[in-house]
């Protein structure tokens, strides 16, 4: 009698087979599983401790440091197969909001033709107050820094972090608190430096924020990221009697105090009022702006590294 | 579970991981961005069990945040426990489910946003909750769920299936 047969089925002669199912191991005895997911569980806690203790310093910002050098090849390499598809992405992207910008864009260009006429007549006067104004002004931008070129390597994911990781560190000489700029604007400022790459913090992060004034009237702020939005900022802490008006541009304060300074040199543009609000109980303005930066599709960015390092 | 097999799953986590953080993280559609790491481990750890599934995940945690200058331990503890969770759902009640793929991707990307946060409140981060709980989940949800099945399908074509083949018993029929 085969083994797995009982008297009373070979009796009958009638047996069914079950089909052989596949189905995932059950990866061990459950002492085994729990003692996994316990060490891993705890491995992890460890390393957030560790890493929030030493705040990229240390041993284990070391071995990070040295864990993304090794792997940044990997991640250069990549970009360059993946920015043609990134390519595709945007373009489509910006097909579907071109219709739009297109009827902003030709009202701006009738207004920005009336300004060059009126530029070039600014333009002689304004030589000679730059140069009055440079003699008086002391902080001279952008002859204080050194623009450091680099590529975005890394972005990383989910709605928690605003933040990119760019192919230049220390070794390029940029530091923590450096700012970062592009063609467009102000980026954000770097956080974290290892000695090929660094982490910059996007002025959209909930943390990031930035003196500003607005270019018009003066008014100034400080610029911080929407809550609830992806790219809206404000500009917070306006003072109710300052004049602020739509389609204002916003750029950078740029203060000094004493030893004191902005981490930003002033004059980088941030972007333009899209509204101004204000209610009786608030103690301050709600003027909301469009950032001239486009932080989802960022691929070069400039780090301002001070000429003169204190 | 073959070396030649292991190497083949650890390469996927791998390539999933600076997939993720060099092009996924930036396709941003309506407020969010697929999670592409996540459904790898979920798919992973389907197929080959809780205790792979675990590994799977802080392997590619712990990348993630190596590259991105991150916090370390973070996305390794939250893929950690996807993975082991969706793990323990292909051993138990997921079994021969053919949905199983989109429950527990969809289930798990609910729950990674929501401890993600939490743990992210622990470490006082700034992070909006509506931002991050609907506004930024809801897309990433749907996202997630449409590359459930595909990449399930292609992970399971790479590293096959961990079989384990129970004994048939017969069956027997009274008459």
């Amino acid at each position: 009698m085969p083994r797995q047969r009982s008297p009373r089925s070979a009796a009958l002669g009638l047996t069914v087979r079950r089909i052989p199912t596949t189905i995932p191991s059950r990866s061990g005895g459950p002492l085994r599983r729990r003692l996994v997911i316990g060490l891993l569980v705890l491995a992890s806690l460890v390393l957030i401790s560790l890493s929030v203790r030493s705040d990229g310093s240390g041993p284990l910002g070391g071995v990070q440091s040295a864990g993304a050098t090794v792997l940044e090849p990997f991640g250069v390499g990549l970009e360059r197969v993946a920015q043609p598809f990134r390519d595709v992405y945007g373009w489509a992207d910006s097909l579907l909001t071109a219709r739009s910008e297109a009827e902003e864009l030709r009202a701006e260009v009738q207004e920005l033709r009336q300004r060059a006429i009126q530029s070039e007549f600014a333009l002689q006067e304004s030589i000679y107050l730059r140069e009055l104004l440079d003699y008086i002004d002391g902080p001279r931008f952008p002859a204080d820094f050194d623009p450091v070129a680099a590529e975005v390597t890394y972005r990383p994911s989910g709605a928690f972090t605003q933040a990119i990781v760019i192919a230049a560190g220390s070794d390029d000489g940029v530091r923590a608190d450096d700012p970062v700029v592009n063609a467009d604007g102000l980026v954000g400022v770097v956080t974290r430096v290892t000695a090929s790459s660094a982490r910059v913090q996007l002025l959209t992060d909930e943390e990031a924020a930035a003196s500003a004034i607005d270019l018009r009237t003066g008014a100034t702020g400080i610029v911080r990221h929407a809550r609830g939005t992806r790219e809206t900022l404000v500009l917070d802490r306006v003072r109710k009697q300052d004049v602020v008006r739509r389609g204002n541009e916003i750029v950078t304060a740029g203060w000094r105090a004493g030893a004191l300074s902005s981490l930003y040199p002033k004059g980088i543009p941030i972007g333009r009022v899209t509204s101004v609000g204000q209610t009786d109980t608030d103690l301050f303005q709600q003027v909301q702006i469009d950032p001239y930066v486009d932080f989802g599709s960022l691929d070069a960015v400039l780090v301002l590294v001070p000429s003169e390092r204190p | 579970m073959s070396s030649g097999v292991a190497l083949r799953t650890f390469a996927v986590v791998f390539v999933a991981a600076l997939l993720q953080v060099v092009i996924v993280s930036s396709l941003i559609v309506a407020g969010g961005a697929p999670d592409l790491l996540l459904v790898v481990v979920v798919a992973l750890a389907l197929l080959r069990g809780s205790v792979p599934g675990a590994l799977l995940g802080f392997t590619g945690g712990l990348v993630v945040d190596v590259v991105t200058l991150g916090t370390m331990g973070v996305s390794s503890l939250i893929l950690t426990l996807a993975g082991f969770w969706a793990g323990r759902y292909a051993e138990t009640t997921g079994r021969d489910r053919r949905l199983a793929p989109l429950i527990a991707v969809g289930t798990i990307t609910v729950l990674a946003a929501a401890f993600g946060y939490f743990l992210y409140y622990l470490l006082d981060e700034n992070v909006v909750a509506s931002h991050a709980l609907i506004g930024a989940l809801a897309p990433a949800f749907v996202l997630n769920l449409a590359l459930a099945l595909p990449v399930y399908a292609l992970v399971r074509r790479i590293v096959g299936e961990s079989h384990r083949v129970e004994p048939s018993p017969e069956v027997e029929v009274l008459v």
